[in-house]
């Protein structure tokens, strides 16, 4: 099937989509947008996050033509003139990347903490990013990159 | 395979009776997990997600009317006040990418032993809508489980919403897992008072093949308090009452082993937990 769809304001159309694949493998395999990972393919880690429509979702678990007409922001996405977003320069500057594969993920679910909750408590923190998983830091130093990237005001 | 993306009820209903093998999929949570996995190939897709009429709910003739697509980020928020142990379920499914994308619609057409919406909506006596071109009935929910990820649901129909009436009072829902988010549950409960009809209702999750009420602690319960004049005057409820009320649960489970705990602890965590959201649900009646 062929599959219109917006990503990151850029127009995209893509033939040839197979009806069962994810919208992550439309974005990796299709669109060559690498930074959405690919791990658990079931929802559970976060790693592929993405905004779709402005919502947070696992794009793993979105059928691609599921996508069909939306708008979709990838961790490319972010920030502006090739220039970090202020999430993204505070996991830098709190070192809360080791391996930087679930980064990515994080990131964007934290854009979307933020975004609806610009002052959130630990907790609050901790339940917007339990779904985003995290073999290397153990989450202190992403917890840090949060609270310094809400005191930013983002 | 095929794909069909109606942007109608009408339209959803008809390409479901034209092509009953036809999959439907809301949030994906769990359909997608099965393609990408390769344990499913289905002939077709058909993709609800886009059907403005599931998006919605109303309240009429003193129920609530939920359309099967609303998510359960929409139920906490919208629905909270007016639904309290399904929106403690809600908050315990998944993640925040997972809540928004998933339905209790969804849940239903699954159909597991551990949904997360079923025992607070048995506890609620929720119905479940199924709708055909043929026309739609009005399933009690627990008539509509047959067995593990089955139930009456028939190939031509699609799940519309449940009804379920507004809290009449406290309702509480517990689940035991590895961890709080992203957690299949082990065993779950959920409880719903009804001070001004005298009733009791429960739900258990992952302790049977269905989801199911624990009618024999239901009964007891209700005989208690009723011949105690305790729904009148809410005194602290005494231990052995809730004792009896806990092994009367248990006694309603037949759980299995399997890889997320054993039978033997499937009804111990059982027990606690009815004793537990019992009792947090009767200090919400004594405070009010």
């Amino acid at each position: 099937m062929q599959i219109r769809l917006n990503v990151n304001g850029v127009p995209y159309e893509t033939d040839d989509v197979w009806e069962g694949e994810s919208l992550l493998y439309v974005l990796r395999e299709r669109l060559g947008l690498w930074g959405s990972k690919n791990a658990c393919e079931q929802g559970e880690c976060g790693s592929c996050s993405v905004l779709l429509d402005g919502e947070l979702v696992c794009s793993c678990l979105v059928a691609a033509g599921q996508a069909h007409g939306r708008q979709v922001v990838t961790v490319e996405g972010l920030g502006d003139d090739g220039r970090m977003s202020a999430v993204q320069e505070a996991f830098v500057a709190a070192g809360a990347v080791q391996c930087g594969f679930c980064t990515p993920g994080l990131v964007v679910a934290t854009e979307d903490l933020l975004r609806h909750n610009p002052a959130p408590s630990d907790l609050e923190i901790r339940e917007a990013l339990a779904g985003n998983l995290c073999r290397c830091t153990g989450y202190e130093k992403v917890l840090d990159a949060v609270r310094a990237a809400a005191g930013m005001g983002r | 395979m095929d794909f069909h993306y109606p942007r109608s009820w009408a339209d959803a209903l008809a390409l479901k009776a034209e092509h009953p093998e036809a999959v439907p999929i809301a949030g994906g949570t769990d359909v997608m997990v099965e393609l990408n996995f390769n344990r499913r190939r289905p002939a077709a897709l058909l993709d609800i997600s886009a059907v403005p009429e599931l998006a919605q709910w109303d309240r009429a003739d003193g129920h609530l009317r939920v359309g099967a697509g609303v998510s359960y980020t929409r139920l906490v928020r919208e629905l909270g006040p007016q639904l309290p142990g399904l929106a403690m379920a809600a908050r315990t499914v998944g993640s925040p990418q997972i809540r928004n994308r998933g339905t209790v619609g969804g849940n239903l057409g699954s159909a597991s032993p551990a949904g997360d919406a079923h025992p607070p909506l048995l506890a609620g006596r929720a119905s479940v809508e199924l709708a055909s071109v043929r026309g739609t009935r009005l399933v009690p929910l627990d008539e509509f489980f047959t067995g593990p990820k089955r139930s009456v649901l028939a190939a031509d129909e699609l799940i519309s919403a449940f009804v379920v009436r507004p809290a009449p009072g406290p309702e509480q829902f517990c689940k035991v897992g590895t961890r709080n988010a992203m957690v299949i549950a082990v065993a779950s409960f959920a409880v719903s008072l009804d001070p001004e009809r005298g009733r009791v209702g429960t739900g258990i999750g992952s302790a049977a093949p269905t989801p199911r009420r624990a009618g024999g602690a239901e009964e007891f319960l209700e005989a208690e308090l009723a011949a105690a004049g305790m729904w009148q005057r809410p005194r602290p409820l005494p231990g052995p009452v809730l004792d009896r009320f806990a092994e009367l649960v248990t006694a309603s489970a037949s759980p299995i082993d399997d890889v997320r705990g054993t039978a033997a602890y499937r009804r111990h965590a059982l027990a606690v937990m009815a004793r537990r959201a019992l009792s947090w649900a009767w200090a919400d009646l004594m405070r009010n």
